[in-house]
């Protein structure tokens, strides 16, 4: 009887009858596999976590200005011995992080229940946003600035991390995030 | 220029060997485990660095290590095995002679010259830019040349298989159609020639771009073009391996395919869909639209993984069956229960079959869902998944393999019977727990290519739970478990090989293709004839092992939903 490392028996092997179990199996994996399929549709109408599709073309220099703008307006006070503004914004309003070689900057300090229109973008390689110990994680891209609304839930100290290796000090490219009251 | 029709039949299998064909089987296979061994020896030293108790490698000398790690397995080691796996396909399979040998020899050499030029660029230390290598950060220029002359020489490869299988349709050497491997193997080919193709797109411009003769690499455009590479390539593994699953189940038990229009359907799903996956590592990148990426992620309606739940539903039913028919038909699994366990051919590539689908296909899923991604992007889930997919499953898919092509191939005497014996559990079930506990590290968010997880020295370190620790200490200590049984398979092959005892063939004759080398012809059943038995069930067994995966699977998938819907409201 021909194996599967043989050419099979009958010429016209593609009319073989396929056995019900076959049917069975391959009827229930492709139930599951619509079901998985018309999940993620189904969370961009009624669940609250999706990644937005905002994102524009941008410059280092521009997205700078603009960070620099934000940080002159509502630095609240600065922190550790490299003088790292913190920013708190009013609730609703534009927050710009910059990603570079190896620091996030300035500091955020969020509102808990709020939103924000978080603005995302590195100065020279790729980075990775990683909040922890929330675990969202982003890809940043030099050139791309990308625009999530993000409610922050509860009060806290977060950590930002970068989990796109980004050279040898990649390790020391971390950051915190504060949501107060 | 005489055509070489010098042919072996193995006493043993009665399988026939076409001497060119045999000779690069030998010498891919040799590459591959050469890399295997490097690429082994780098990850014995990325473990014990990323090992916090530890911590072995300075930051520079880890990056480097993980990035001639990944290359190493992930490229040499898996593309070489693979090249001798399609001339085997091709060539042996049908029972013809390879086309072009001198343009195989052509390629294999531009491989191995690829392997070397891309591994001293590493080795230089300036560019420890990892597997993935992403612009804008740059690499020295001979390492994109290493990996350029590299693919040109499988591109080479693919065409020498596609140049046998029309040598053998031409000479008549099979009737019908091809054998379900040999399909399975015409799938990872085409796969390949896509990927490659993507890898010029690609890896051209950037190798210009490393020398000075572009001024510019978009990084978003770089990610979507290499991943077509990328991920496509790791997509001609699951095709190679799903083939050899189907071979040794044939080798081993007899066993013949359940349904060829079921099982090559699948094959050509693969084809259709496999290349969309590639998408999934883009889900967390700016500038493209979530309907790109639900489409493309899904593989179109995850037809793709539809094939893959087919392919793990046909490869133990066509055993059970077999086992079945040979009388072992109590209960639900006594045909699994009186398999053959200490076989390492058959126990390698069944681990590979449990580990691939269960740990590996699922968490490939998960992760490739569009939000579902947010969780866990370039956290050490990342390589947990595929380390079950291209380790547990390529890899012990491909050393079960081994230990068949040994006797038939080298003409040698496995050495070291009892440590070949144990060989696959110690690997699979070490790399199993390694990987189930890197994506338990990465479900707590640990970031995947980190030197130092306990951030010391930082400005703003941040603190990981106790239970990361823990997750990374026991995958550490998985790890090397996994890498002892790494090594055992190199020294029973490589003793194998060069001190094993030898195979005496009284019968060894080398005769031609014309006279009498192609298989008598064999009679064309007319009539339907198949498995398909009303009434009852052809393989309950495996149905109910099937139903196993698809309830893990579910829950698994809503447990990571339930997961996401706590986590911070974005949009």
């Amino acid at each position: 009887m021909p194996t599967a490392i043989d050419p099979p028996k009958n010429r016209v092997w593609w009319k073989d009858p396929v056995d019900k179990v076959e049917i069975t199996w391959i009827v229930l994996a492709l139930i599951w596999c619509l079901i998985m399929f018309f999940m993620m549709p189904y969370w961009h109408v009624y669940g609250k976590q999706n990644l937005s599709n905002e994102a524009y073309r941008s410059t280092p220099e521009l997205f700078s200005r603009k960070t620099q703008e934000m940080v002159d307006k509502y630095t609240v006070r600065t922190e550790t011995d490299q003088k790292i503004p913190v920013v708190h914004p009013p609730a609703g309003s534009d927050v710009y992080l910059i990603a570079r070689l190896w620091q996030w900057w300035p500091l955020v300090e969020l509102e808990a229940g709020k939103s924000y229109r978080l603005h995302l973008m590195s100065m020279d390689w790729l980075h990775g946003f990683s909040l922890q110990p929330e675990n969202i994680n982003i890809q940043v891209h030099p050139g791309y600035e990308h625009v999530l609304t993000v409610t922050p839930t509860k009060e806290g100290t977060y950590s930002i991390v970068c989990n796109e290796y980004c050279g040898i000090n990649h390790h020391t490219m971390t950051s915190k995030l504060y949501v107060v009251k | 220029m005489a055509i070489n029709r010098m042919f072996r039949t193995c006493p043993s299998t009665g399988l026939q060997f076409h001497q060119p064909a045999e000779a690069l089987i030998r010498w891919n296979a040799v590459a591959a485990v050469v890399s295997l061994l490097v690429g082994g020896i780098l990850g014995l030293l990325v473990v014990l660095t990323r090992w916090p108790a530890l911590h072995l490698l300075p930051a520079d000398a880890f990056y480097q290590a993980l990035t001639a790690h990944g290359l190493n397995m992930l490229v040499f080691w898996i593309i070489f095995f693979e090249m001798a796996v399609l001339y085997f396909a091709a060539s042996t399979l049908l029972r013809c002679r390879l086309a072009t040998p001198h343009m195989a020899w052509l390629g294999f050499w531009l491989m191995v010259a690829g392997a070397l030029l891309n591994n001293y660029a590493v080795w230089r230390g300036d560019s420890s830019v990892m597997f993935t290598s992403y612009a804008p950060m740059g690499a020295h220029p001979t390492f994109y040349l290493g990996l350029i002359l590299f693919a040109v020489g499988a591109l080479i490869g693919c065409f020498v298989f596609l140049g046998t299988l029309a040598v053998a349709k031409a000479e008549k050497t099979y009737v019908g159609s091809v054998p379900l491997v040999t399909f399975g193997a015409l799938t990872a080919c085409i796969i390949a020639i896509f990927t490659i193709a993507s890898g010029a797109i690609i890896l051209i411009p950037t190798f210009l771009w490393s020398v000075g003769l572009v001024g510019y690499i978009d990084s978003l455009m770089y990610r979507t073009v290499w991943w077509a590479f990328g991920h496509s390539s790791q997509q001609i593994n699951v095709s190679a391996h799903v083939a050899v699953w189907y071979a040794i189940a044939a080798i081993v038990f007899g066993a013949r395919p359940m349904n060829e229009k079921v099982s090559r359907g699948a094959f050509l799903l693969y084809i259709l869909f496999l290349q969309l996956a590639s998408a999934h590592h883009l889900l967390a990148d700016p500038g493209l639209t979530s309907n790109w990426k639900i489409f493309n992620t899904s593989y179109a309606f995850y037809l793709a993984v539809l094939a893959s739940m087919v392919h793990g539903f046909t490869v133990p039913g066509a055993i059970e069956l077999a086992q079945r028919e040979k009388g072992y038909t109590k209960g639900l699994f006594e045909w699994l229960r009186k398999a053959p366990w200490g076989n390492p051919v058959f126990s390698g590539m069944f681990i590979s079959l449990v580990g691939f689908g269960f740990l590996g296909g699922i968490s490939g899923v998960v992760l490739g869902t569009e939000q579902l991604n947010l969780l866990m992007h370039n956290t050490f889930y990342v390589p947990g998944h595929f380390h079950a997919t291209v380790v547990v499953g390529t890899t012990l898919a491909f050393m079960a393999l081994t230990y068949f092509l040994i006797p038939v191939l080298f003409r040698r005497e496995l050495a070291f019977p009892k440590l070949a014996q144990w060989q696959p559990y110690v690997f699979g079930i070490g790399m199993s727990v390694f990987s189930l506990f890197m994506m338990g590290a990465g479900t707590l968010g640990v970031p995947r290519r980190h030197w130092d997880m306990t951030m010391a020295g930082n400005l703003l370190p941040h603190e990981w739970p106790g239970t990361a620790y823990l997750m990374v200490g026991l995958m550490a200590l998985a790890g090397i478990l996994a890498i002892v049984g790494g090594a055992i398979y190199i020294l029973v092959t490589v003793w194998s090989v060069f001190f094993g005892k030898r195979i005496e063939t009284p019968d060894f004759k080398r005769v031609s293709a014309r006279d009498g080398a192609a298989p008598a012809p064999q009679p064309v059943a007319v009539s339907l004839t198949g498995h398909g038995s009303a009434g009852h069930m052809a393989a309950p067994g495996t149905f109910v092992l099937a139903m196993v995966l698809l309830v893990s699977f579910v829950l698994y998938y809503f447990v990571n939903w339930r997961y996401l819907s706590s986590v911070w409201p974005l949009s």
